[in-house]
């Protein structure tokens, strides 16, 4: 797979601070993947986030998005068409009083044609099922509704990439499954890149690979299968593990064989019932 | 208690008034705004009040609705009215009593002036998007730029202003309860105590703000804002034959209105 | 005693308008001085707007509100003293503060109390060191804190005013695991402390099984359940169709249940699903 997003030996201090929020990060993210990047507050997560789309620039090293660097000023336009942005706040990322304008916001700025813009508001709208709400006003909606809304105005842009900075920490669980689902559904069915940041471990079940930060590191990078199942890795990290993952590892510990690793609740279940099943028969 | 406030309001509708273009509305507006100043007498206020109920009915705007947007200014109207029924000359009522019939007619119709103008004016948030109404305030004032006058910046600030004002009240109604809930007193005090008690509600209310303003300009550079130039609009705004034909009878109204004037009525 | 009670409690905001909304619908429960007890609800299911009736920031359209047996609401000095003897922290606190430094801001409950200097001194020294804010950060301006550090001075600036009911908004909303276990176990801290009620309203259910005694369950402004967790969480299906989560050991339990593995009834922990699953497999053994 090509990266798309490629960090070579990434340092950065925020000025003013003396300690530094990401030493020497080298990381690469492969075209139409869905990433999770979790880690515990100031564990640098938010500042790598930032660095996908030229928000902050490395002091040294360097952030090549689809090989545009993002230090070349005259390019960040490129580099930002590119990697779509959400953020935590849904009310702070909302421009227009209309929904739909709202999400016509970014193409506007690109200057897209007027009709070409309709096409792709009314298409973002549908993808994320707003479609229906495209008239209201976002302050009248709810937590999860306004994220869907701030998803779409990123995807009128047509990014390759999205990068999501803790897009469900201000929702209720329900505001957080419509999110989750919305962005699984857009890398598996429209092919797009997806960079969650979270810190809701279960949040990261269904992605193909889990990035654990510390300390401005990339402390664990694999399935997320096999990083939760380095429980005392987690755990020194200050993250909890999914309780699916805790189980298979206990049950395990007490002498039980399950040979797969599986986070969804269905299909650690079926592990489980199958062991005793087995031994029934 | 904050919620109330309808201030900008839009309600959106499907109407001939919905329609017009909102360059049409704002020039009509400022049309309407001088032809009521030309109302005389009973006549030409007469002629006024017929043509803003028109636009009601055209806009299908409750007048229930419009009730609660003037309801703010009632007192205003009210003093109004007393100033010029106390201070106009003419004949008394009464013999001997400094209430004049002149005064009354004048407070009549001042007060009527007022609610025309408000309601006037309202027509136009009440038919027009926020969105739409800056744009077309944009387009406006487009000749300006040639001066270096900053139409967009000045108009996109309008427009995100008008779009944070639910936010913002929102938030002081939370933050107010907040307070409320640490034993804070807003309601009793000397005025000096009062002004004072209002510190743990404007100090919050400003962090948060240039919090919101700090992360909103993050989130629009990340949507690839930088400016007026070169920008494109979803919503088109073209001048239909409906626009051409608002504007003659705009033109028309004040025309006729300026006659009234000449004739003293 | 402080034994919280309410009766026929309804609330209708904008009254008599098109915008006219029923959130609470007929509430009456009774809450003994001590217990711990979790709200929980979805999103607009009436449980904001009733802990704001228990110390009168709203008042009942309907119905009332006693504290200790008198009603909260009975004149406007009522309504004052109940804010100092039931404390509300609300959803996202760090936002209220506005002091200069974190001392003056945590005495700001205390002092509207109008206790003299001495004791308004013991009480933030003492509300500090429950939230773990450590003495050189008093003098420190709030807004330069994190935000984990802000929300335990917010939540200690409630406690200040010594509080007999902690009413507490989602105190865990937007933190990472490590900050939401700290809050939790400050607020079991004051409680055990003070013998104070605790009041949590919360969406984390894994949080609620873990903690409270009580569960009270919210949907559509009306009391949908009201039990212990094991008497709640016996009964998942019912709060999966009120469109809540249950905690994730239940959900576990109840998808191996669906494939014929016999679990006891009431599991909402993990190690009860694995005391469980290992007397199961040791029952097979024998």
């Amino acid at each position: 797979m090509e990266p798309v997003i490629v960090f070579e030996n990434v340092h950065y201090t925020y000025p003013g601070d003396e300690l530094e929020s990401l030493c020497g990060v080298d990381l690469q993210i492969e075209k139409s993947s869905f990433v999770a990047v979790l880690g515990h507050n100031g564990s640098g997560k938010s500042t790598l986030a930032k660095h996908m789309n030229a928000i902050l620039v490395p002091d040294e090293g360097r952030v090549t998005v689809c090989g545009v660097d993002t230090a070349d000023e005259e390019r960040i336009l490129d580099v930002r068409r590119r990697v779509g942005m959400v953020f935590q706040n849904p009310d702070n990322q909302i421009v227009a009083n209309v929904v739909e304008d709202d999400v016509a916001f970014a193409p506007e700025n690109l200057g897209v044609e007027p009709a070409q813009i309709r096409r792709r508001v009314d298409e973002a709208l549908k993808t994320v099922g707003m479609y229906e709400l495209r008239m209201h006003a976002p302050h009248l909606l709810s937590g999860g509704q306004k994220q869907r809304v701030a998803i779409a105005g990123v995807i009128a842009m047509e990014p390759e990439i999205i990068v999501l900075d803790e897009p469900t920490a201000m929702l209720d669980p329900q505001g957080r499954a419509e999110v989750v689902s919305t962005v699984t559904r857009l890398c598996r069915e429209k092919g797009m890149t997806v960079v969650l940041i979270t810190h809701h471990m279960d949040e990261c079940i269904g992605a193909d690979r889990l990035i654990i930060m510390s300390n401005g590191h990339v402390a664990a990078d694999g399935s997320p299968e096999a990083v939760f199942a380095d429980l005392s890795l987690m755990e020194r990290e200050g993250l909890t593990v999914p309780e699916t993952a805790r189980l298979l590892h206990d049950l395990r510990a007490a002498g039980m064989e399950l040979p797969d690793e599986r986070l969804d609740i269905d299909g650690c279940a079926d592990e489980i019932a199958a062991q005793f099943l087995a031994s029934e028969s | 208690m904050l919620k109330n406030v309808t201030l900008g309001q839009y309600f959106p509708g499907d109407t001939v008034v919905h329609r017009l273009d909102p360059r049409t509305k704002l020039i009509l507006v400022i049309v309407y705004i001088i032809a009521l100043f030309q109302a005389a007498g009973w006549i030409g206020y007469a002629a006024v009040t017929v043509v803003t109920l028109l636009c009601m009915a055209l806009s299908q705007i409750k007048p229930s609705t419009m009730f609660k947007g003037v309801k703010p200014m009632l007192f205003i109207i009210a003093l109004t009215a007393l100033l010029n029924i106390f201070y106009t000359t003419g004949t008394p009522v009464r013999p001997g009593w400094i209430v004049t019939w002149e005064g009354i007619a004048r407070a009549f119709q001042m007060m009527l002036r007022i609610v025309l103008l408000i309601t006037g004016t309202f027509l136009l948030t009440y038919t027009t998007s926020p969105i739409a109404l800056t744009d077309g305030l944009e387009r406006l004032l487009n000749p300006l730029k040639k001066l270096h006058v900053p139409v967009h910046e000045m108009t996109m600030m309008m427009s995100m202003a008008l779009r944070f004002i639910p936010t913002l009240i929102a938030e002081t109604d939370k933050i107010m309860s907040a307070q409320k809930a640490r034993g804070a007193d807003f309601e009793t005090g000397s005025l000096i105590s009062r002004a004072k008690a209002l510190l743990p509600i404007l100090v919050p209310l400003f962090v948060s703000a240039f919090k919101r303003a700090d992360e909103l300009a993050v989130a629009m550079e990340s949507r690839c804002y930088h400016g007026g130039e070169g920008r494109t609009r979803m919503k088109q705004m073209h001048m239909a034959a409906r626009d051409y034909a608002a504007l003659v009878l705009g033109a028309l109204f004040l025309a006729g209105m300026i006659v009234l004037k000449r004739l003293g009525l | 005693m402080s034994e919280i009670k309410t009766g026929g409690l309804r609330h209708v905001y904008s009254l008599g308008t098109p915008f006219e909304k029923v959130a609470l619908d007929g509430i009456g429960l009774s809450i003994p001085q001590g217990q711990l007890a979790a709200i929980i609800g979805h999103t607009g299911s009436g449980k904001s707007t009733f802990i704001q009736h228990l110390n009168a920031l709203l008042s009942p359209t309907e119905g009332q509100v006693l504290l200790g047996g008198e009603d909260i609401n009975r004149d406007k000095y009522a309504r004052r003293d109940v804010k100092q003897r039931v404390g509300l922290v609300f959803q996202y606190p760090e936002y209220q503060l506005f002091e200069e430094t974190v001392y003056k801001d945590i005495a700001f409950g205390p002092t509207n109390m109008k206790l003299d200097a001495e004791e308004i001194d013991r009480r933030v020294r003492k509300a500090a060191r429950f939230v773990g804010v450590e003495e050189e950060l008093l003098e420190r301006s709030p807004l330069e804190l994190s935000g984990g550090q802000k929300r335990r001075i917010a939540i200690a600036g409630v406690i200040a005013m010594e509080p007999e009911v902690l009413i507490l908004d989602e105190p865990t909303a937007g933190l990472d695991p490590a900050g939401c276990e700290q809050i939790l176990s400050n607020i079991l801290d004051y409680r055990e402390k003070s013998g104070a009620t605790v009041i949590l309203v919360s969406h984390s259910m894994d949080d609620v099984a873990r903690i409270a005694e009580r569960i009270i369950v919210f949907d559509q402004g009306r009391l949908a359940m009201d039990g212990s967790p094991a008497e709640i969480f016996s009964r998942p299906e019912e709060l999966v169709a009120m469109g809540l989560n249950v905690p994730k050991a239940t959900e576990l339990a109840m998808a191996l249940r669906r494939r014929g593995l016999r679990l006891p009834e009431s599991i909402f922990s993990h190690e009860q699903l694995l005391r469980a699953l290992l007397a199961l497999k040791e029952g097979r053994a024998c």
